[in-house]
Formats: structure tokens, sequence, C-alpha cells
């Protein structure tokens, strides 16, 4: 395997998860480097969303650990995920539809301001912050106050991913960021998440898109039947390389 | 090339002429034109239905309503439906006269009111959020289960309760606004501050819109179902104190069309059925529309079996109306 010479900011070490019978995950060994997009990929049911799962804290392995810069972490729920800076954009789009775009933004983290326990929504602030975020982004992320309903599927998920780049979270999980979307407007999700990583966010970027994988990422690990069976610096493979990787034609 | 970008157009005074020529504009203030619309109709026919002592007693009498679809819109817009609303009111009633009948206080039997109703509330929103049982079959069922408690507290008999301050209470008020409206009033802007002010009120329209979303960010969707049932049993508590101090008595009625007329106004108030979207504001121009029909019928004479036939088309109408929100 190719280690990387960059500092990791999240280190999965000897991995497993069972359901059952069902061995989800079997020491799952890989890291992702700072600064970096890194892709998973692997057949449907390979593992990438159990060991996903299991970064952003919705599981907890069974055996192994996994550290986040430098420091093994046991996270109980996605909170501590999200508290130790993880973010995830979730495949769904998982936006309330008829709350506006600084709603959602906000969600779950509103700015409020009052004495004591009685406190208000500060929506002022809440509009002016949700303002900066989306130009920061700077990619055709709409009004703030119009109605996620209205956007079509390329902005929510603009949305979505300025909402997990937001709040100096460190690393931004995809799932599947532009399955819902056309070519245009995967084209522009996709220099949204190369924004990202300039900067400074490291990704982890799980795609179908093979040559996605091969545009956006660094460094791509293949998953297949629940273990991490290859890792390659992105510039050093092939996509023809990965498939066969994937299917298990190649060994390592 | 601007598929992403593009910000909608704002409107101007062309877009807006357009909206009212759109049934979806009908259909979001079905509740106002029809209020206002019914006004006008009852104010031709009865020379008495626009005083100031006309408007008075329709107020007052729209203050129960507006109390109980307050609780209802809370419920409703966190996608479910309280049914006992009405039945936990009664208990409240109940628990009421039973306690003024021992010889505690006014405030004491006010508080054993919404105790008996809060206790509905929040057992509602336990079983819907922590058995995971559907809001309709949980309510149906306390629905039965309050109503046949308020019968054996009570043992079906009435408690009549003489107090000088309860009459003077509901007969009294400011300029034309008596006091059980403006208790309602007071309700209703608590509310409205609640829904759109405070981090609550956006955690509920996302609980309603999408529970799925809310719970990715980490919203916990059943402490929300929990409060917005304990709030609606909190408020069939107040409603029950001002229909004891209405009736001068405590009685174990159904009182079922104060159930059937909370959802009528939440549905021509412009709220969704299936939550996430609507006001506080609409529901209440929902109730007093709907204590305007009644009034207005029994002010020319028209037989009261015929007013919940009105009110059923009129339900009927405003629920095929919102079919056609945007």
């Amino acid at each position: 395997m190719t280690t990387t010479a960059t500092t990791s900011i999240v280190d999965v070490q000897d991995v497993s998860l069972a359901f059952g019978s069902v061995k989800a995950l079997q020491d799952v060994s890989l890291t992702l480097a700072a600064g970096e997009i890194t892709a998973l990929v692997g057949d449907n049911g390979a593992g990438k969303s159990t060991l996903v799962r299991c970064i952003s804290g919705i599981h907890k392995p069974q055996s192994g650990t996994i550290s986040f810069e430098g420091k093994p972490v046991h996270f109980r729920s996605p909170e501590d995920a999200r508290e130790a800076g993880i973010e995830t954009v979730h495949q769904n789009l998982a936006l309330v539809d008829d709350l506006t775009v600084w709603q959602n933004l906000f969600l779950n983290r509103e700015i409020t301001r009052g004495i004591g326990p009685i406190r208000f929504l500060d929506r002022k602030a809440m509009k002016e912050a949700a303002d900066r975020m989306v130009s920061n982004l700077a990619v055709n992320v709409p009004a703030v106050k119009s109605k996620v309903r209205r956007l079509s599927g390329g902005q929510r998920q603009a949305v979505s991913i300025c909402r997990a780049a937001g709040f100096s979270s460190k690393l931004v999980i995809m799932d599947e960021p532009t399955a819902a979307l056309g070519v245009q407007e995967t084209a522009k999700v996709e220099a949204l998440i190369l924004k990202l990583r300039d900067d400074g966010h490291s990704v982890l970027l799980i795609s179908h898109n093979f040559s996605q994988v091969m545009r956006l990422s660094d460094q791509v690990w293949v998953m297949r039947a629940g273990r991490c069976v290859a890792g390659r610096r992105t510039i050093e493979t092939t996509g023809d390389e990965i498939v066969s990787l994937i299917t298990g034609s190649r060994e390592k | 090339m601007n598929s992403l970008g593009s910000p909608r157009p704002r409107k101007d005074a062309a877009g807006w002429q357009q909206d009212v020529k759109s049934i979806g504009w009908w259909a979001e203030h079905a509740a106002i034109i029809g209020l206002i619309g019914l006004s006008i109709v009852f104010t031709s026919l009865s020379p008495v239905f626009l005083t100031a002592g006309n408007i008075q007693s329709i107020l007052v009498a729209a203050s129960i309503l507006i109390v109980l679809t307050v609780g209802q819109s809370f419920v409703i817009l966190s996608d479910g439906i309280d049914l006992s609303v009405a039945a936990t009111m009664t208990l409240g009633v109940i628990a009421f006269g039973m306690a003024y009948a021992q010889g505690a206080g006014l405030l004491v039997s006010m508080l054993a009111a919404i105790a008996a109703s809060s206790v509905i509330g929040i057992l509602n929103g336990v079983l819907v959020a922590k058995g995971r049982i559907t809001d309709f079959i949980v309510t149906l069922g306390t629905l039965s289960v309050a109503s046949g408690l308020a019968l054996v507290l009570s043992d079906g008999k009435p408690i009549s309760i003489t107090s000088i301050e309860l009459i003077n209470f509901s007969t009294h008020g400011v300029l034309i606004f008596g006091n059980p409206f403006i208790v309602a009033a007071a309700v209703a802007i608590i509310a409205h501050v609640v829904l759109f002010r405070t981090r609550f009120g956006t955690h509920l329209f996302a609980t309603g819109g999408s529970k799925e979303a809310a719970q990715a960010t980490g919203i916990s969707t059943a402490r929300i179902k929990i409060a917005v049932y304990t709030i609606s049993g909190v408020l069939a508590g107040v409603a029950a104190i001002l229909l004891v101090a209405r009736v001068g008595a405590s009685e174990p009625a159904a009182n079922t069309t104060f159930l059937l007329n909370s959802v009528a106004a939440v549905v021509l108030g412009g709220v969704s059925l299936t939550g996430g979207r609507g006001s506080i504001f609409g529901p209440i121009v929902g109730a007093l529309l709907l204590t305007v029909l009644t009034n207005g019928l029994t002010l020319m004479n028209v037989s009261q079996f015929y007013q919940p036939l009105a009110v059923g088309v009129v339900v009927i109408l405003a629920a095929l109306l919102s079919r056609f929100q945007k």
C-alpha cells in the first residue's frame, strides 16, 4: 500500500463491526490525509457506508481504533463527531424544504440572544452569517431568504455542502454528493468540492463515479466485502486498475 | 449555464396581480377571504351582525376554540393530530369541578384543570414518541380514556360552580374585548413568538417538514413530539377553565364539536396537514370564521341542526382549496 507523506487527519486501525452474523467491516485500516480529498470506492455492500458511519459517530466499531487528529476517539453520537469537527453531507439531501436557506444552514445551531433560559432567535445575525457563508463558497448558492423547496437539486447540494463546510469543520464526509444531479450541476458541485479542499478542509468522498474519483481525489481506498483491499495515490493509478481492484480481479 | 445561480426575480406589481389570479393565492388566504365574505353576507342579511355587542359576543364565543386551535396547530405543524383535545378539555373541566366541590379555591381548581389535561397531553406525547404508535391511534385512544375518566370521576353528573369572580371574569373586559378573548389572544401571541422566534419553534417546523433531515442535524424529534402534545394538553386545560367560566358548571359533556372545529380551523388556516408549513394567525382566523358562521346562522334563525352541516361543507371546501397551495 502507498503511504502518504502528509499528516493524517483520520487514522482507522483494524476496525471490525458485525451486525449479527454479517461481518460488515473486517480489520479495516486506512488513513485520510489532512487537506486532501480521499475517495472511498467499492461495490454496493462493500462496507463503505458502514465505515463512514463509524467515523461520523453513528456506529461504534466492535474492535480496532479510529483516531482523529492523532488522538483515539470514541464518538457516542453524530453530535460528538460534529463537535470534534466532522460533518457529513447526506446522500438524500437532508434539508427541510419548507425552511429557508439560512434556517437550514443554522438548523440546530441557531444563534440566540436573551437573558438566562429565555432566549430568542437572532434572525438578523443568522441571515448575515448565512450570507457570508454562501458568498465565501462563491459557487452558485441562491439568496439565503428563499425556501429550499424552490431550489434545484444542485443548489440544494450546494447548501448542504455549505452547511457542512461552515462552523469550522475539519473533515467533510460526502456520500454520493452528485448522485441525484445532472451533468452541469455535477460539474458545479465538483468545483465546490475542490474549493473546499483549497480552503483547507479534508474531504472523504464516497462515489460510484470513477471518472469523478479520478478528477477530484488525491488518494483512493478500495473496499471489497467488508475489507479495505487496496490504497492508491490517484495520480499513480488508472480507472481500469480501480475497477479491477473493486471486482477482485486484481489483488493489492 | 445559470441553472444553479440565478436568483428568482423579485415580485413586482405585475407579479402581485398575477398572484391574485392564481388559485394558489386564494388557497393560501382562504380563511381571511372566507371570514370577510361571510361577514359581508351576514351584515347584509342581519342588522344585528355588525354591532359592537354582537362582535363582542363572537369574540368571547370564539375564545375557547382559539385556545384549542392553537394547541392543535402545534401538533399538526409537527405532522401529528390531536383527536383527544376536546375530551382532554372535558377531563380538565371535571378536575376543576371536583377540586372546587372539595372546597379548593379558584386558583387551585384552575391548576387542577391544567394538571389533569397536561397528564393526557404528556401521555399522548410519550406514546407517540417513545411507543412509536401513530398519532391518530394514540389520540383516538386517549379521547376515549379522557372522556371515560370524566364520566367515571363525575359519575355523569354536573357540578354547578357559583363563583362571583368567575362570572365577573367572563362577563367583563376591555372595550369590545371580553376577558376570555383577551386570554385567547395572549395565548395566540405567545404561541406565535414561540413558533417563529425560538429554537424550539424552528425545530418543530423541521420535525414536521422532514423528520429525517431534522434528525440528521441532531434534533431530537421525540422531544419535540412530547412537547407539542404537552402544549396541546396544557392549552386544553386553559380552555377548560374558560369553559367552566362560561357555562358556570362542570359538566361531563362530550364536546365533540370542539374537536371537529379545532381541526377544521387549522385546515382553514392554511396549515399543511402533513406538517412543517403554516402559521398561528391563519388557524385563529379559521376559528373566528367558524364562530362567525355559527353566529350568523343563529342570527338568521336557521335551525341549530344545520350548523354542523354548514361547518362540514366549509371545511371540505377549504381542504379542496388547500390542494392548490404552492
